[in-house]
C-alpha cells in the first residue's frame, strides 16, 4: 500500500467540524473569516472551471459565501461544511453559467470524458518488439534527478504543475482540483459531482497521467 | 539505467505489460485493485525498472500537485462578506433568514 493512498484530512476534521459551526452560529468572525481564507483559493479555482470570465468567478464566490451565510441557521450538518460550501457553489455556477449560455450538466460532462479515448498514456510509449516483453515501454521512465525537495517544490515547477492542470478538459480538472490539489475523499468527490467511483477513477486517472507525462518533459528537457 | 531483475524479457514481470501497468496505476495508489492483481502489479514493480520509475515519478507528481493546495489566493469583498456575517448574527434571529437578502 501507499502512504499516498487517499489521505484525506477528513478524519480529525470530523471533530473540528462540530465546534466550527458552533462558532459560526455564535458569530464569531474570527471563525468566520478563516473559513474563507481556507476554503477562498481552492472556491475560486473551481468556480472558474465553471464560468467564462475570472470576475464572474469571483461573483460567484461572493455569491457562494452570502448563501452560507443566509444558510447557517438552517444546514443540518449532515455533509461536511465544506462539502456544503461547494455545493452552493456549484449551483451558483450554474445559475451563472445558465444566464450565460455556458453550461452543460457535470454527470454529463464527466461521463463524455470518462469514455473518450482508450488509453490514459499514449499507446506509442509501448512497443511488442520482440527485444522484451509485449507491451514494454520503447523508452523506459528514469526516475527524475533525486534532486533536493525544495528544488521539487520550487515556484517555477509548481507554476508548470499548475499550467498543466489548467490545461486539462473540465471534468478531469474539477477531479483532480478537489482530490489531489484540495485534498477531498473520492466519496466526497462522487458525492458533490453526482458521479460514480469508477468515473471519478477513470477522471483521476486520465489527469493524473496527463500531469505526469507533462512534469516529466519539463524535468527531463531543462 | 533500465536494468530489469527478471533473466527472461520475452515474459513480462507479473504476467502484466508495462502498457496494462500504467493504466491501473491509479486503481492500485486508490487501493481498489483487486488483490490477485495487485500481487501481480507487484510482481512487475519488482521486476520492471522502467515501470518502478513511473510509479515513482507519478508520486512525486502527487506531492506536487498537492503543494498547489497549500497556496492561498486573495478573498476579493472579504469586508463586504463580514458586514452581511454580521448582519445575519445581529439580526433578530426569528426574521434573520430574510433580512441578510440583499
Amino acid at each position: 500500500m501507499s502512504d499516498l493512498q487517499v489521505a484525506p484530512a477528513d478524519a480529525h476534521e470530523d471533530q473540528d467540524e462540530g465546534r466550527l459551526l458552533a462558532a459560526l452560529r455564535t458569530g464569531d468572525e474570527a471563525a468566520f473569516l478563516a473559513l474563507i481564507d481556507r476554503h477562498g483559493g481552492a472556491m475560486l479555482r473551481m468556480a472558474r472551471l465553471f464560468v467564462r470570465s475570472p470576475e464572474a468567478a469571483a461573483d460567484v464566490v461572493q455569491e457562494t459565501w452570502l448563501g452560507v451565510v443566509r444558510g447557517l441557521d438552517r444546514f443540518e450538518g449532515r455533509a461536511s461544511v465544506r462539502t456544503w460550501i461547494f455545493r452552493i457553489l456549484l449551483n451558483r455556477a450554474r445559475s451563472r453559467g445558465q444566464r450565460d449560455g455556458h453550461w452543460i450538466t457535470f454527470s454529463a460532462l464527466a461521463g463524455r470524458e470518462a469514455a473518450r479515448g482508450p488509453a490514459a498514456i499514449d499507446p506509442a510509449e509501448f512497443s511488442d518488439d520482440p527485444s522484451s516483453w509485449p507491451g514494454h515501454w520503447v523508452r523506459e521512465p528514469r526516475r527524475w534527478a533525486a534532486s533536493a525537495e525544495e528544488e521539487l517544490l520550487s515556484a517555477e515547477l509548481l507554476r508548470h504543475v499548475s499550467d498543466a492542470i489548467a490545461g486539462l478538459p473540465t471534468a478531469q480538472r474539477t477531479v483532480i482540483e478537489l482530490r489531489d490539489v484540495g485534498g477531498w475523499a473520492a466519496a466526497d468527490v462522487c458525492s458533490l459531482l453526482d458521479i460514480s467511483e469508477v468515473n471519478q477513477r477513470v477522471l483521476l486517472h486520465r489527469a493524473r497521467s496527463r500531469v505526469r507525462a507533462l512534469l516529466d518533459g519539463y524535468l527531463h528537457d531543462r | 539505467m533500465g536494468i530489469s531483475m527478471t533473466a527472461d524479457r520475452s515474459v513480462a514481470p507479473g504476467g502484466i505489460s508495462c502498457r496494462e501497468f500504467v493504466e491501473v496505476v491509479t486503481d492500485y495508489l486508490e487501493g481498489v485493485l483487486p488483490g490477485e492483481v495487485r500481487v501481480r502489479f507487484e510482481a512487475h514493480l519488482a521486476g520492471c525498472e522502467g515501470c518502478a520509475a513511473y510509479l515513482e515519478q507519478m508520486r512525486r507528481t502527487l506531492l506536487l500537485t498537492g503543494a498547489l493546495g497549500t497556496e492561498s489566493l486573495p478573498v476579493e469583498g472579504r469586508d463586504r462578506l463580514l458586514d452581511a456575517f454580521r448582519g445575519w448574527r445581529d439580526a433578530d434571529r426569528t426574521d434573520a433568514r430574510g433580512t441578510v437578502e440583499t
